[in-house]
């Protein structure tokens, strides 16, 4: 360097002749070169044939091409905001990660969920008006009229629904949620889940088990007849048996059955066997006949999915802590009447921003074809707004098969998710990826600026009332959902 | 003959890929016609005007990916279909091997990769400036190979670079070669002592092949962007990539490359020429020599110069090659042509080439007709026909259209080479042929037939028609060098050995022409 004259005023050499740490471009010049490359694929193999390290994105355009959601992004990315819902987002996510779900209880529906009358039904995702509904809805909203005794048949059940003396509510407006088409009503028994770190309480109504069954719009007299025996036995045995456990950390729960293999969505043997464990002593010291115990215990083991409400309940109770924290642009709902896909957002309390139902692709029970499929319906989703089910495919190599992928698809469906997410979950671990935590908060900017849209594993309902479930797969919200949520997020911000 | 069209919502190819699958796919037995393509309005243009524009076509979005087969009665649409598909789905092999992990953004590459640092884009230019944006935020350096970016943006852009010392290089100059790979468009060449900032992408090829082919080599090529020195944006990344190489240890002599600049940038430029503490050759086309002397600089008079003069001053030993006599050359060829053969015309791929030919023959004298003319009297448009002595810049926008480059696809060349072989004024058409990194992998094979075809037309109507061609490569590119310029003499083409070169021996024949 001693060429140099007095006169260089050169940042880059005067760092160097100063002997201070190296510029980038120094950097660059003296290390090796590994580039990221993004677009064109031809330049991979050149780069890589002159043997240098290239990584090459799996790049789409910001907001899947729409112009409009890529504006209302630049505004949110403009410095004095964007450092606004950073922190913003930092403190949603720290609500929904420290909120610590507990299960207290069970308990009918009118008697527990704030506004429950006994003409109030509940539904799943946004809301939504009797002649919207679809097939599923409807079956299930006219088998639970009929279980309600506000009908004496279906075809009554229907002309009660349709006469405005039923009260219809999206689940999510009565601290609920439901899975599939989501009907509650008043004598139903639900889950009563309160998140002990700040105070507030979710609901979820019980498993049916099976597939012909209420949620999945199936409503014949066997249908009816098992939601007679839950209100009965079922429900009252569980409240009774959480009266002497006590208190069940579900959280605790949950990451163990993600240790055990379980996504917690589509895949619950592991989370349903420790619950089990958890409830059985209160079970065996309730009140109920050993006959009727054998009943619920021979229910319980007759599908894994029941624990599948619990964790819906247990994610409603995390995130609904993080709702109306100002600036956030944190996801707090996403869910499906099945017509419409609904999300919510953190920092825009009480707004719903929605699009289409989408297909739901997956493998389908013999006899049933794509074509029969209902459109994506239901609460569940909650569960990947909460950073498990499909965004943990990793955690359940078992099912990969059951959504059409590989192990290795499965590990990079939980890496996709963490590209528009704002923190890892240290609570909730996946071992495959050496214990990262859950991809938590589903951040509506990086889902536009990404183009990644969240991966849901789901059910599959017929799209005729009264058949129930067909199958079973994943899908996605529809990208105009999350424009619309930026869009409003833009002008309310900004 | 039946039409299949189908819409893949939220599902992204690049264009090139598709282009390609598109292409594969045209050549499968029973397809008509294929097209796979992004729902852009463009490309819904397209289809409009190919009359295959259906409803569910039109109401795909620029994420949505359009597959429409045109296929023959007999085919087996499913079949040709799935066929498609299994094209599109064939992942590219070079860091797709089992258990790469793929990023989605350049966020997420940044942080997975240790050591990451320079993101090449070359996305749609919509989508361009953010991302460049999203690699500098993130620490990383910029290689932007996208055209279509907003003067705006690129400032906003550079700005940001400079602020973080990091490198912005692009837009609208795809070449570089960074630590000795070549990014982009680029040749392989030796490493060495000579570095180069330069805001021509061909201009920077061309001089670091003929620094390589003097026993030089490349410390560094940093290609600008071909907008750099202009007012608007001031030079920013030429300044800053004088300091980097001022400031590095293995750079001895640094070559500047471009066109004219700006006044006001001109100055900038010279006064970091000044303050550079190593020699600087300047080559700006066309370009004054005195400023440049007075600011110390050496003065490059064209590409060859430039790189004599830098391989000169790093002290490089070079053999002594043979002079050219392009007036002698050229005599030779005027004795063999037909009366009224009067002009010359050009026909490039390489804008710089193209450039660096033109003025040879405009500092002859001589009128010249291009699409890339400073002067509106003597521009033509890509539409129009050739006039007088005329010199095409197949890389201009105007031409491309959207189509790939020349440099990638040198096919809508060779139309207008029949075309200039049929017209009895030519008397020589020259082009050039560039290899390397980001090139077709055979320009020449490509274009054998076209010239075959325009030898023959020239011989039946009585006419001699000279061919020139220059092939800017090195004995390291694949193919090389000297593969492609056996191919071109063998098929009777007059190869020329540097753009220099080519640019006198162009104008020599023109002048001699005219003149007969």
């Amino acid at each position: 360097m001693s060429t140099l004259p007095e006169a260089t005023s050169s940042a880059a050499t005067a760092s160097v002749a100063e002997g201070a740490e190296l510029t980038p471009a120094a950097a660059l010049f003296g290390g090796d070169l590994s580039v990221v490359n993004v677009g064109l694929a031809m330049f991979d193999a050149d780069i890589s044939a002159q043997g240098a390290k290239v990584s090459t994105l799996d790049w789409t355009p910001p907001g899947g091409g729409d112009l409009e959601a890529a504006r209302a992004l630049d505004v949110l990315e403009r410095p004095d905001l964007a450092e606004k819902i950073e922190a913003a987002n930092a403190e949603a996510v720290e609500r929904i990660m420290a909120a610590r779900p507990m299960l207290i209880g069970f308990g009918r529906a009118l008697d527990v969920v704030p506004g429950m009358t006994p003409t109030t039904i509940l539904h799943s995702g946004p809301p939504i008006t009797w002649d919207r509904m679809n097939g599923p809805m409807k079956g299930a909203v006219t088998g639970a009229i009929v279980f309600e005794g506000l009908a004496k048949d279906l075809d009554e059940a229907a002309e009660v629904a349709a006469s405005g003396r039923i009260t219809f509510k999206p689940c999510h407006e009565a601290d609920s949620v439901g899975s599939m088409a989501g009907v509650t009503s008043a004598s139903m028994y639900v889950h009563i889940v309160k998140n002990e770190t700040h105070g507030n309480v979710a609901y979820t109504n019980l498993s049916e088990q099976m597939a012909k069954i209420l949620r999945m719009g199936a409503n014949d007299q066997s249908v009816i007849d098992r939601l007679v025996w839950m209100r009965d036995v079922f429900g009252p045995m569980l409240k009774e048996a959480v009266e002497f456990t006590g208190p069940i950390d579900l959280r605790l729960l949950l990451s163990q059955a993600l240790h055990m293999g379980d996504e917690c969505h589509n895949r619950n043997g592991a989370g349903t066997l420790l619950l089990f464990q958890a409830l059985a002593p209160g079970l065996l010291q309730s009140s109920f006949t050993t006959e009727q115990k054998k009943e619920v215990f021979d229910f319980v083991a007759s599908s894994d999915y029941f624990s599948g409400p619990t964790w819906m309940a247990m994610a409603k109770a995390a995130l609904d802590a993080a709702n109306g924290v100002e600036n956030s642009t944190v996801l707090t709902t996403m869910a499906r009447n099945g017509v419409e896909f609904g999300i919510r957002v953190a920092g825009l309390p009480g707004q719903w921003f929605t699009g289409p139902a989408q297909k739901v692709v997956g493998p389908m029970f013999a006899g049933y074809k794509p074509e029969d499929s209902g459109l994506d319906i239901g609460d569940s989703a909650i569960t990947e707004t909460y950073g498990f089910g499909g965004f943990a495919m990793s955690a359940a190599p078992a099912i990969v098969a059951l959504v059409g992928g590989t192990v290795a698809e499965a590990l990079q469906y939980t890496r996709d998710m963490g590209e528009i997410t704002t923190a890892a979950n240290p609570n909730v671990t996946i071992p495959a990826l050496d214990f990262q935590g859950l991809p938590t908060g589903i951040d509506v900017r990086k889902v536009i600026d990404t183009g990644i849209l969240p991966i849901i594993n789901t059910a599959i309902a017929h799209k005729d009332a009264g058949i129930g479930m067909i199958g079973a797969g994943i899908t996605h919200p529809p990208a105009e959902a999350f424009t619309k949520a930026v869009t409003a997020l833009a002008d309310t911000l900004a | 003959m039946s039409t299949t069209a189908v819409v893949r919502k939220n599902t992204y190819f690049d264009s090139v890929s598709l282009m390609s699958v598109s292409t594969k796919a045209n050549g499968l037995d029973g397809v008509e016609q294929a097209f796979t393509a992004m729902g852009t309005e463009m490309n819904k243009g397209v289809l409009g005007n190919l009359g295959l524009l259906t409803d569910e076509l039109r109401a795909a979005g620029s994420g949505d990916l359009m597959i429409v087969l045109v296929a023959e009665d007999r085919a087996d649409t499913e079949a040709l279909l799935a066929e498609v598909e299994d094209l599109l789905h064939r992942k590219a092999p070079a860091s797709a091997e089992a258990g790469a992990v793929t990023y989605r953004t350049i966020a997420g590459a940044a942080e997975g990769i240790a050591g990451a640092n320079l993101a090449v884009i070359a996305v749609n230019g919509a989508y361009a400036a953010r991302e460049a944006r999203k690699a500098l935020e993130n620490g990383l350096h910029v290689m932007l190979f996208s055209d279509n970016v907003s003067v705006e943006d690129e400032v906003a852009l550079k700005e940001l670079a400079h602020d973080k010392g990091l490198f912005m290089m692009g837009p609208d100059c795809g070449t570089a070669i960074i630590n000795n790979v070549a990014l982009c468009f680029g040749n392989k060449v030796r490493p060495g002592s000579v570095g180069i900032v330069a805001a021509s992408g061909t201009g920077s090829q061309e001089v670091s092949v003929r620094v390589h082919a003097l026993g030089g080599g490349i410390s560094q090529l940093i290609g600008t962007g071909g907008r750099d020195l202009s007012e608007e944006v001031g030079g920013i990344m030429m300044t800053d990539g004088i300091r980097a190489l001022a400031a590095d240890p293995a750079t001895e002599v640094i070559v500047l490359v471009s066109k004219p600049p700006a006044a006001s940038v001109e100055k900038k430029v010279l006064a970091e020429v000044a303050a550079a503490g190593k020699p600087v050759v300047v080559y700006f086309i066309g370009g004054s020599e005195e400023a440049v002397t007075a600011a110390g600089g050496h003065f490059a008079s064209g590409s060859l110069d430039a790189a004599r003069q830098a391989v000169a001053l790093a002290g490089v030993e070079t053999a002594g090659t043979e002079e050219f006599d392009a007036a002698q050359a050229a005599a030779d060829v005027v004795t063999r042509l037909a009366e009224g053969q009067r002009y010359v015309r050009g026909l490039f791929c390489g804008g710089t080439l193209c450039d660096e030919t033109m003025y040879a023959v405009k500092d002859a004298g001589l009128d010249v007709w291009s699409n890339i003319q400073k002067d509106p009297a003597f521009r033509l448009t890509a539409a129009a026909g050739s006039k007088g002595h005329t010199f095409l810049d197949f890389g201009d926008d105007d031409f491309t259209n959207g189509r790939p480059h020349p440099m990638i696809d040198p096919t809508p060349r060779l139309e207008r080479l029949v075309a200039e072989a049929r017209d009895p004024e030519v008397a020589a058409v020259v082009m050039d042929f560039v290899l390397g990194f980001g090139s077709h992998e055979d320009p020449v094979g490509t274009t054998l037939p076209a010239i075959e075809e325009a030898q023959r037309i020239a011989r039946e109507a009585g006419r001699h028609l000279e061919i020139v061609a220059y092939v800017l490569g090195t004995d390291l590119d694949t193919p090389s060098v000297a593969a492609q310029t056996a191919a071109l003499e063998a098929a009777g083409v007059t190869v020329t050995r540097s753009s220099t070169e080519t640019g006198r021996f162009a104008r020599e024949i023109a002048r001699k022409a005219q003149q007969a």
